[in-house]
C-alpha cells in the first residue's frame, strides 16, 4: 500500500529559506540546497519550494536555485508562489519541478488549472488553498493569506479538482503558525469533497500531531510542515518511525 | 553513453541529473546517429499515450528504438515511456504501442477498489516477480514513486515486480532487452539512483 507522505515546505525569498508564523513576521532559516539534499537524506518523501520573492532579480535567484537542487535531489519536487501564467509552469518545470501548485493564480483566473492539466497532465497541478474560518464558513483567501475573496473554500477546492487539479493543499490559516495540530475539521470537510490527494498544511507542532492527523483522518495523504523541521523541532526520520509504531504506512 | 529520447514530450531534466550523479554519461537526444551510437536507450514520457506515440511516430523516433532494439540495444522505458513499450492502450481510445512486450494498458479505476484515489500517487513497496538484473542492487520491499492512473495489464510473462495497491499493479515488465518501469526511478531517491546504475551496466556490458 501507498504510503503517507511527510513533506517539508521551503519558503524561498532572494535565495533564502524563511518562515512565518500566522504569514507575518519572517525569519530567516538556511540555504535551500542544503536543506533540501538534508531534508532527502532523512527520508523526507517530497519537498516543497514556495517562492515568495516579488522582485525579477529574485525569481531568477529562485530558478537557479531550484535547478541546483533538482540536480542532486531525486525526490518529487513541487513548485509554488507567483504562479500566474502557463509560461511560469514551464519556466519552473524546466528547472526540475515536477508539480506546479497554484494558488492566487488559479482565484485570478481558473482555467489557468485546465490550460496546465491539459498541457502537462493533471498529475502535475497542484491547488493550495490558504483558508481561514469568516462568519461560520470556510472562506478562501488570497495573496498568502491577506485578501478574504469571499469564495467558500470547499466548493472552490472542488471546482479546481474539476478543472483538473491533481491535488491538494489545504492550509489552515487558523491554525497555522500556532503549532497546536493540523485543522482536522476542515480537513475533513475538503477530503469528503473530492477524490484526488489531499496534503495537510499548516498547525504541526510536534510529531503527535502527526500521528492524530493520519489516524483520526485515514483519508488525508501527506503532512506538511516548515518550521517545525527547519528548527529541528522535529526529525523526519524520527517522525516516521514513531508513525510505523502507531500503524502507519511510512516509507523508512 | 545513453541515450534519453527527447521527442517533446515531458521534463528529461531529472533523468539527466540522476544519470550525472552517478557518474553515467546521458544524452538527451532527437538525433538518430546519437541514439544509434548510444550503448543503451531511456525512452521516458508523461501525459497522455496518445499524444506521446504519436510525437515519437512523427518524429520518427518509433523507428529506430524498434531498429535498435531488435539489435538486441538495451532499452529502458519509464511511466509513460513504459506503457508505450506494449501493444496496445486504452487511454482515452484505442492505441497502438511499439508492441515490444505483450500486453495492454488500462485503467487503473477499473481494477482497484471503489474508494482508492486515481491517479495511484506517491511511494509504494515492488514485490518481485522474477529476477532481473535490473534489481541486482534493491531489494524487494523497498520503495519506488508512482504517478499513473493507467497500468500494463495481460503481461504477466514479462513482469518483473508488481506494486499492491488493493490489486497487483504492474510496476516493470521485462523482454530480453526490453526493459521498462512505471514507476519514476530518477525520483525515488537511492534507490532509483541504483535501479539506473544497473541499468546503465546492463547498457555498457553489451558493448563489445
Amino acid at each position: 500500500m501507498i504510503t503517507k507522505r511527510i513533506i517539508p515546505c521551503l519558503d524561498v525569498r532572494d535565495g533564502r529559506v524563511v518562515k512565518g508564523v500566522n504569514f507575518e513576521g519572517i525569519r530567516d532559516v538556511s540555504s535551500p540546497v542544503a536543506l533540501a539534499e538534508y531534508y532527502s537524506s532523512c527520508g523526507a518523501d517530497e519537498l516543497v519550494f514556495y517562492d515568495i520573492t516579488a522582485s525579477h532579480e529574485g525569481r531568477k535567484l529562485f530558478t537557479e536555485i531550484l535547478t541546483e537542487t533538482a540536480k542532486n535531489v531525486f525526490i518529487p519536487l513541487t513548485v509554488g508562489g507567483g504562479i500566474n501564467t502557463v509560461e511560469d509552469f514551464d519556466r519552473v518545470l524546466k528547472c526540475g519541478a515536477d508539480k506546479v501548485s497554484v494558488n492566487s493564480g488559479a482565484i485570478k483566473n481558473p482555467l489557468l488549472i485546465k490550460e496546465a492539466a491539459e498541457r502537462y497532465g493533471n498529475q502535475c497541478v497542484v491547488i493550495s488553498a490558504d483558508v481561514k474560518r469568516v462568519d461560520g464558513e470556510f472562506r478562501v483567501f488570497s495573496k498568502g493569506g491577506r485578501v478574504d475573496t469571499g469564495m467558500e473554500a470547499v466548493s472552490w477546492i472542488k471546482k479546481c479538482v474539476d478543472l483538473g487539479a491533481g491535488e491538494v493543499v489545504l492550509n489552515s490559516i487558523d491554525t497555522d503558525g500556532v503549532k497546536k495540530g493540523f485543522d482536522l475539521e476542515m480537513l475533513d470537510a475538503v477530503c469528503n469533497a473530492v477524490s484526488v490527494p489531499v496534503i495537510a498544511s499548516g498547525g504541526a507542532g510536534n510529531i503527535e500531531d502527526f500521528i492524530t492527523l493520519f489516524t483520526s483522518l485515514p483519508k488525508v495523504d501527506a503532512g506538511l510542515a516548515a518550521s517545525i523541521f527547519h528548527f529541528g523541532e522535529v526529525r523526519i526520520d524520527e517522525l516516521k518511525k514513531r508513525m510505523r509504531a502507531a500503524g502507519i504506512n511510512a516509507r523508512i | 553513453m545513453i541515450a534519453i529520447v527527447d521527442y517533446g514530450v515531458g521534463n528529461l531534466f531529472s533523468l539527466r541529473s540522476s544519470c550525472a550523479k552517478i557518474g553515467v554519461e546521458a544524452t538527451v537526444t532527437g538525433d538518430v546517429n546519437v541514439i544509434e551510437k548510444a550503448d543503451g536507450i531511456i525512452l521516458p514520457g508523461v501525459g497522455a499515450f496518445r499524444d506521446a506515440i504519436g510525437k515519437l511516430r512523427q518524429t520518427g523516433l518509433d523507428k529506430v528504438v524498434k531498429e535498435e532494439c531488435a539489435a538486441g540495444k538495451p532499452l529502458l522505458g519509464i511511466c509513460l515511456g513504459m506503457q508505450m513499450l506494449l501493444q496496445r492502450s486504452f487511454e482515452g481510445g484505442e492505441y497502438d504501442g511499439l508492441g515490444l512486450i505483450n500486453g495492454s494498458v488500462k485503467p487503473i479505476k477499473d481494477v482497484i477498489p471503489a474508494d482508492y484515489k486515481v491517479p495511484h500517487i506517491g511511494w509504494n513497496k515492488l514485490i518481485f516477480k522474477k529476477r532481473t538484473p535490473l534489481f541486482k542492487y534493491i531489494n524487494e520491499g523497498d520503495f519506488v514513486y508512482f504517478v499513473h492512473s493507467f497500468y500494463a495489464a495481460d503481461c504477466e510473462k514479462n513482469t518483473t515486480a508488481v506494486t499492491e495497491y488493493g490489486y497487483p499493479l504492474t510496476a516493470s515488465v521485462e523482454n530480453g532487452m526490453v526493459f521498462g518501469c512505471q514507476f519514476h526511478p530518477e525520483k525515488s531517491g537511492e534507490v532509483g539512483l541504483k535501479i539506473l546504475r544497473a541499468y546503465a551496466e546492463i547498457a555498457e556490458g553489451g558493448k563489445q
